[in-house]
């Protein structure tokens, strides 16, 4: 190498530097070892993470990136190291997060002819990815990575994948190599319309009944300040979604909580009976709408989106605008003023009242009785990192948020496994907040082996497992609509978790009565060395309520459990 | 030029113009696959800017189902824009090549015909005779309706390509 040239290796640390990374999750192998390399000679202040598994070091990734908004970065090796990060390659693209995954790759000689550990993950990862790149020469690493990391966080976020063949990496890159970006054909961000906002701002003032029904995306654009400007200066109710959560504090009197299949009551009694539904950044998913074409139906609609191609993919719009949530809203406002919403915003506070969020108190322990406790005695200032099934809802419907990016869940796709990494990830990029985990005991087995990662770095991570003993959410499913035939869903032979975590290093703590929540969870909080791990045996069969069965229309939701047997959903899962 | 079929399906003819770079093409199948499209026509060249391609695709399908995978495409950060051209006021050209078995008494016949249809000979051997013949598509069908009663061997057929009409670009 003459003086004025680089190694590949090292031309990939210092473009991460430059964009400015903290951490990176991965683990190493065969075609990725000139980049670890390059990690140890450079000096670099950037820190390797070393995880237990590639999920575990996308999802690492993905909760870095949720809980900070900067992209999460993984770095894998190839084939095997390259599919285990499909999933949260997959996870992400699902719910917008930004990360740029590193796949290593054969030399390119080799490519095409089955070397060993070669994957085609370029063609494999197109439909989960915002982009890939397939590097073919050295001296394009520094463009690569400067358009990757631009692509990933720009516009309406998404994962890059960046597949670096070995030669490449072992390669030379010349210091003189440019980083300018050549992206003809991306274009992230419109100015919004104005006739559009006139056109919004036209028909909020003839609503009555509106309702702001605000996303993720105004998280992502850091809206949350100028929702609750807009919904405050005209009177207006606002639910945010799943993913949404704390785009508007749920504690405020205007706040609906989350609407859709287990949202509450009154927010999918609110979308029945609106005149006016308002998007701000939601994709109108299908476990919102409940029956897509008996979706708000005599409602007038307005979307905004950054993202055109959700304009009328699920629901036909009478008015949209493209562009960025904050800055929409922000230019909206301008033109908006009160509206005559007092005896909407009443009605709804009836609704708040006759059907609150709820859970039987005697009996034994429940999920959301922990929950409960565990959102007054960290006053609702915790990151709340969840797993997937009914923990997950019940920690949506009992945590309640009431700040930006305190909310991290797989939504959009739903990965079982997601939440111990995500946690860990969280808690690197937010060090000096409360960060609690909430898993089932399913879903936990699915990824726990990250426990490690958290204790290695001493992360100070509630993790709690919810251990019904059983595929919880499938389980009800099963009862409900399949009349009780139990398939595939109990998990007997379940480890002892205490045991396990103080096998991993951790403090362990059983929490078995509803009597000893308080106690137990107050434990868990002041405990001070690293994680800790609360098994909550929960009570088996429970359900969550309320419920709008897959496929079927908001209206007919089910407050709690019916006499009458149910037909099977015909809705997607 | 575009068959409305009874159900409200059409054919419809899309242009895009794309980053020449590896993979593109897979991307933008993928938009059309993932969705129960099948593209039925495509012609890929380089533009007179060699970074750029032309893509032309034709594909059958009802309007709002296309009108999304529009979108799909165009947020491809390697696609520059792609937009339906269907009803626009476009060129619409196609090239194919027909090769048929000819006996030496009846090369008159087919030649006349297909003086009638602007196609020449662009191929002749003692068995053979293959025609190259260019226009919209419905005068390539009506061609090839045609030549039916000879043996046809073999044909090709480009695809359409298509340009808007007056100085405006594609
Ligand atoms: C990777 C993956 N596999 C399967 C599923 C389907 N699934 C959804 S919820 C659920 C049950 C989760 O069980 P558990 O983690 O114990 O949580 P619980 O519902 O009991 O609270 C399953 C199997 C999924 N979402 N993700
Ligand atoms: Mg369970």
């Amino acid at each position: 190498m003459s003086k004025n040239e680089i190694s590949g290796g090292e031309a990939i640390v210092r473009a991460l530097e430059n964009e400015g990374v903290e951490y990176l999750f991965g683990i190493s192998g065969g075609s990725v070892i000139p980049i670890f390399d390059a990690i140890v000679t450079t000096k670099t202040k950037i820190k390797m993470v070393l995880t237990r598994h590639e999920q575990g070091a996308t999802h690492m990734a993905d909760g870095y990136a949720r809980a900070t908004g900067k992209p999460g970065v993984v770095l894998v090796t190839s084939g095997p190291g390259a599919t285990n990060a499909l999933t949260g390659m997959m996870t992400a693209h699902m719910d917008s997060v930004p990360m740029v995954v590193m796949t290593g790759q054969s030399i390119r000689p080799m490519l095409g002819k089955d070397a060993f550990q070669e994957a085609d993950i370029f063609g494999m990862a197109m439909p989960v990815v915002k982009h890939s790149y397939l590097v073919r020469e050295t001296n394009d690493i520094p463009r690569i990575f400067h358009e990757a990391f631009h692509i990933s966080a720009s516009g309406r976020p998404g994962p890059v994948l960046i597949d670096i063949p070995k030669d490449v990496s072992a390669g030379v890159c010349s210091q003189d190599a440019r980083a300018d970006m050549d992206l003809p054909g991306y274009k992230p961000q419109v100015p919004p319309d104005h006739e559009a906002i006139m056109q919004m701002a036209e028909a909020l003032s003839k609503s009555r009944r509106p309702v702001l029904l605000v996303g993720h995306g105004a998280l992502i654009s850091g809206a949350a300040a100028q929702v609750r400007a807009f919904a405050e200066k005209m009177n207006a109710p606002v639910m945010t979604t799943f993913l949404g959560k704390g785009a508007f504090p749920e504690t405020h009197a205007l706040s609906l909580g989350w609407p859709g299949m287990h949202g509450t009551a009154y927010a999918n009694k609110a979308l029945c009976e609106c005149d006016l539904v308002m998007s701000i950044g939601c994709r109108f998913d299908d476990r919102i709408l409940g029956r897509q074409d008996l979706f708000c139906q005599k409602a007038v609609k307005l979307h905004v989106d950054i993202d055109p191609a959700e304009i009328g993919k699920m629901i036909q719009p009478d008015v949209h605008c493209v562009g960025d949530a904050r800055e929409v809203i922000e230019e909206l406002t301008k033109h908006v003023g009160r509206l005559n919403t007092e005896e909407w915003v009443e009605h709804l506070a009836n609704y708040k009242k006759n059907f609150p969020l709820k859970y039987r108190k005697t009996g034994g322990l429940k999920m959301q009785h922990v929950i409960d406790e565990l959102y007054r005695m960290t006053q609702g200032r915790a990151v709340v990192v969840t797993d997937v099934g009914q923990h997950q809802m019940w920690a949506g419907q009992f945590y309640r948020t009431d700040y930006p990016d305190n909310w991290i869940s797989s939504g959009g796709a739903g990965t079982m496994g997601f939440g111990v990494p995500a946690a860990v990830g969280a808690q690197f990029g937010r060090p000096n907040d409360l960060v609690v985990c909430i898993s089932g005991d399913g879903g936990f087995q699915m990824m726990n082996q990250e426990l490690t990662t958290a204790v290695i770095h001493k992360l100070p991570i509630k993790f709690f497992v919810m251990n019904n003993h059983y595929l919880g959410m499938v389980r009800q499913w099963q009862e409900l609509f399949y009349e009780d035939r139990k398939s595939g869903v109990d998990l007997e032979g379940n480890p002892d978790f205490v045991k396990m975590a103080e096998a991993y290093g951790m403090k362990g703590f059983n929490l078995k009565r509803p009597g000893d929540v308080k106690r137990i969870l107050k434990k868990a909080l002041d405990y001070n060395e690293g994680p800790c791990l609360v098994n909550a045996e929960v009570e088996k069969t429970d359900n969550v309520f309320p419920m709008v069965p897959a496929g079927k229309p908001l209206e007919d939701m089910l407050i709690a459990r019916p006499r009458h047997k149910l037909d099977k959903p015909t809705g997607s899962t | 030029m575009n068959q409305m079929m009874a159900n409200g399906t059409q054919t419809h003819t899309l242009s895009a113009l794309v980053a020449n770079k590896p993979g593109v093409l897979a991307r933008i199948a993928q938009v059309f696959a993932r969705r129960g499209f099948n593209i039925d026509s495509l012609v890929v060249s380089p533009t007179r800017d060699g970074n750029f391609s032309r893509m032309t695709m034709t594909a059958l399908g009802d309007p709002s189902g296309l009108d999304q995978i529009i979108k799909q495409v165009n947020k491809l950060v390697d696609v520059i824009h792609c937009s339906d051209l269907t009803d626009q006021n476009i060129v619409v050209k196609e090239l194919m090549l027909i090769k048929m078995r000819i006996e030496a008494e009846l090369r008159t016949e087919v030649l006349q015909v297909a003086e009638h249809f602007g196609a020449r000979s662009v191929d002749l051997t003692d068995e053979s005779l293959t025609m190259m013949i260019t226009g919209n598509s419905d005068k390539l069908d009506a061609y090839v309706e045609l030549c039916k009663k000879y043996n046809i061997i073999e044909l090709v057929r480009t695809g359409k390509v298509v340009m808007a009409r007056g100085p405006k670009e594609t």
